[in-house]
């Protein structure tokens, strides 16, 4: 049987038996917790409490920036001790509210809502204010994706099950445990669409999801369960969409304008948990895993919870681990400090005993093709990089330089350990900020 | 915690494959061809290859020592470019000509360029070339006496079968495809060849992209100017005879020869099928897939050039409208 794919990708060691079986445990926020200001795409959340103030699980403590951001939530009752800078992944400070916890683990009262008796406004309006952002990792605001300029010309709503990271395993342990939510939430999204369809796309390694998830949706003429076939990045957004429609979209647009909105399946769950309980997004799964890792599972994790302690309720890790990684292997950050709090966006702490970087030195390249076969983009990688270690700003760009999606597959498949991915990312940073500027 | 964390761009993960790897296959597919001309020719071949092979390897570490360089010789690549130009060699030559062969190949024709990955012309056929050039009588004495003489089918005539076949004689397929002929080391069996080059592709090394097309093409270019009609035995004796299995399964492919587009591959097997196809049936001699490959190699830029593919999602026409969306 022919599953649904695109052309490109590599197939790298899964991982995921480490803490596939793994049901999902409660972590126990400690002492302190750090909520960032900024967990989502486009402007911070402004902080809406004081040193001293009181608050309570589910109290927001930072609204919305502008329309396109997201309040934030503490998911601990305790006392504001004042904002402070704090690391976040990808190595930046970022300003962090700060509350000590007072363990009473007080709750606010959630409105819960029959959401077929709400207009489309209110669902939205309460997915924008229970702060609902993309969890794959990029973090756009889910109210903001649902709501394009025509809303008739939605065809598909996809449901990115394809969780295609290795290693990562919290999106199944969703779709295992959570199937109803995850159904429930899609079916909300529809309902905001006349025309669409709901596809919940799942790589075939997770025959176990695609069962949940037929049962879940039996009887629903307007959902299906689309399984794709195992391959990194099947789970990039603009692939996903390829694969399930046959549709190809390039960076400069939106998947809105293939008919089609993609949401992974921790968002739609959170979906179902503001419009229909009235939750706001405050906790989410986290997988700890890695050869590193004493106990690899996976842990519903209140939003500011700091690394390290995550890692010590989960059993902590072997001596002289060198590598610690805050997401996947392909896309995730290497980060030097285990003082990170948890963010809406963080799937997973992946810790390794080696690292395969540093122990690969990079050599000539010989032209074998090795990465123009893997890229999604059906770029050339290897030129491109050439071109941007040369700061040959042109070039780069009319080869297509920028319809990079920063996958990591040339990288990770080139024999003579090429850093490509690295230097093209560099690239189109820079080409990105000249735009800017231009504009 | 523990002592200091590294940190580096994703991926952090990194597949297994390596550029020794693959040079390291390219040299076992080679073997059941080089074994076999060793069988045939006798010992003497077997010098020729070893020295062929030492002296590339001996090269490159010498001129990476004196220019101070990082010395490469562990990825392999000298060991395929010698072991290469040796199978490119008439069974008795004399010793010191690979020798000369491998250090121009390495010097002149890879490390003058850059080193790996830059060179513009695969190594050992450049110097291939150059000794042909330079030694025509050396190269192109194919006698056979002693030991070979025991397994050689035809030992009276001077030529090789394919000269024989261009000079209007009908070519003997069976020793021509399980290579107990007269011809340069490793190009004689064709059978070898493509055991080994199978090999390569099941193993993902190369791509079936370029040996099939070209071959095919110099297929249709034989049948039609030929001068035998729709013959296949004759086509088989040519597909068979000479260097161009050889030269289709293993230099053809080179990486760093070869263009890196698809679509340029595509081109670059009908570009070399039809060289050879010229060179074999219009040109002076009976042998051309090395002159149509290292011709080929030179427009290799230029192929790429006009075969970058389109990114994903991009409509072709985007120059239309000046600045790309």
């Amino acid at each position: 049987m022919g599953f649904l794919t695109f052309k490109g990708g590599v197939h790298p060691n899964d991982g995921k038996s480490l803490s596939k079986d793994q049901a999902i445990q409660n972590a126990v926020a400690g002492d302190k917790l750090y909520f960032s200001v900024s967990q989502h795409i486009g402007a911070p959340a402004k902080p809406i409490v004081e040193k001293g103030d009181h608050v309570l699980r589910g109290q927001m403590i930072a609204e919305a920036g502008g329309f396109v951001s997201a309040p934030v939530f503490s998911s601990v009752s305790g006392t504001v001790t004042g904002i402070e800078k704090m690391r976040m992944p990808a190595g930046n400070l970022m300003d962090c509210i700060v509350v000590e916890n007072d363990k009473k683990n007080e709750e606010i009262e959630y409105e819960s809502a029959d959401w077929h008796s709400l207009s489309k406004d209110e669902i939205l309006d309460r997915i924008k204010k229970a702060g609902v952002v993309g969890m794959g990792g990029a973090g756009f605001p889910t109210h903001v994706k649902l709501s394009p300029k025509d809303p008739d010309a939605i065809d598909f709503i996809q449901v990115n099950g394809a969780e295609c990271e290795p290693y990562l395993t919290s999106d199944y342990r969703m779709m295992m445990e959570h199937p109803d939510r995850v159904a429930e939430g899609l079916r909300i999204m529809l309902s905001l669409f006349p025309h669409a369809k709901g596809q919940i796309c799942i790589e075939n390694n997770k025959m176990d999801c695609v069962e949940k998830m037929q049962k879940a949706t039996a009887g629903d003429p307007d959902i299906e369960v689309h399984v794709m076939k195992t391959k990194y990045p099947q789970g990039a957004e603009r692939m996903l969409i390829y694969a399930n429609t046959g549709r190809s979209i390039n960076s400069s647009m939106l998947p809105a304008d293939a008919g089609c909105i993609v949401d992974n399946i921790a968002t739609v769950a959170a979906v179902y948990d503001a419009v229909a309980l009235g939750k706001p997004l405050m906790e989410r799964i986290v997988t700890v895993t890695g050869d590193a890792a004493n106990h690899p599972g996976n842990y519903l994790t209140p939003t500011g919870m700091l690394f390290s302690e995550l890692i010590d309720q989960a059993g902590g890790l072997k001596e002289g681990y060198e590598k610690l990684i805050s997401g996947g292997p392909m896309m995730g950050f290497s980060v030097f400090t285990t003082q990170i709090p948890v963010t809406k966006t963080s799937g997973g702490i992946l810790a390794m005993m080696k690292d395969e970087v540093a122990a690969s030195e990079p050599s000539a390249c010989i032209n074998c093709g090795r990465c123009v076969s893997a890229c999604p983009e059906h770029l050339i990688p290897t030129r491109l990089s050439v071109y941007a270690d040369h700061n040959e700003k042109e070039r780069f760009m009319e080869n297509d330089g920028m319809e990079c999606c920063e996958c990591g597959s040339c990288t990770f498949v080139c024999p003579a350990k090429r850093q490509l991915a690295q230097s093209i990312k560099s690239m189109r940073k820079i080409c990105l900020a000249d735009r800017k500027k231009k504009k | 915690m523990a002592g200091k964390l590294q940190v580096s761009s994703s991926p952090h993960i990194r597949s297994k494959m390596t550029t020794s790897k693959i040079m390291m296959a390219v040299v076992v597919a080679l073997l059941p061809a080089a074994v076999y001309g060793i069988w045939l020719n006798g010992g003497h071949a077997a010098a020729v290859l070893i020295l062929s092979v030492l002296s590339a390897v001996l090269t490159e570490f010498l001129y990476e020592k004196i220019v101070g360089r990082r010395v490469t010789i562990s990825d392999g690549s000298a060991i395929v470019t010698g072991l290469l130009l040796g199978m490119n060699m008439p069974p008795q030559i004399a010793l010191w000509i690979p020798v000369l062969g491998s250090v121009f190949a390495i010097l002149v024709v890879k490390q003058f360029f850059g080193g790996l990955g830059q060179n513009f012309m695969n190594p050992a056929l450049g110097a291939r070339c150059f000794l042909m050039l330079s030694f025509a009588g050396h190269m192109t004495n194919f006698d056979v006496s002693g030991y070979a003489a025991k397994h050689i089918v035809d030992t009276v005539s001077g030529a090789t079968p394919l000269a024989n076949i261009k000079a209007g004689e009908t070519g003997d397929l069976a020793s021509m495809f399980f290579g107990n002929i007269k011809g340069t080391i490793g190009e004689t069996s064709a059978l070898m060849i493509l055991i080994g080059g199978i090999f390569l592709i099941v193993a993902g090394i190369i791509s079936w992209r370029i040996p099939v097309i070209y071959l095919a093409t110099f297929s249709v270019f034989a049948l039609i100017f030929g001068g035998h009609g729709f013959d296949l035995y004759y086509l088989a004796c040519e597909l068979c005879g000479g260097g161009i299995m050889l030269g289709a399964f293993f230099m053809a492919t080179d990486y760093v020869t070869r263009p890196i587009t698809v679509k340029g591959q595509y081109i670059y097997g009908i570009l070399l099928g039809v060289m050879t196809g010229i060179f074999r049936i219009f040109g002076g001699s009976a042998e051309g897939t090395s002159y149509a490959i290292i011709f080929s190699n030179l427009l290799v830029p230029l192929i790429e050039r006009s075969t970058i593919p389109a990114g994903f999602g991009i409509v072709k026409e985007k120059k239309k409208g000046g600045e790309a969306a």
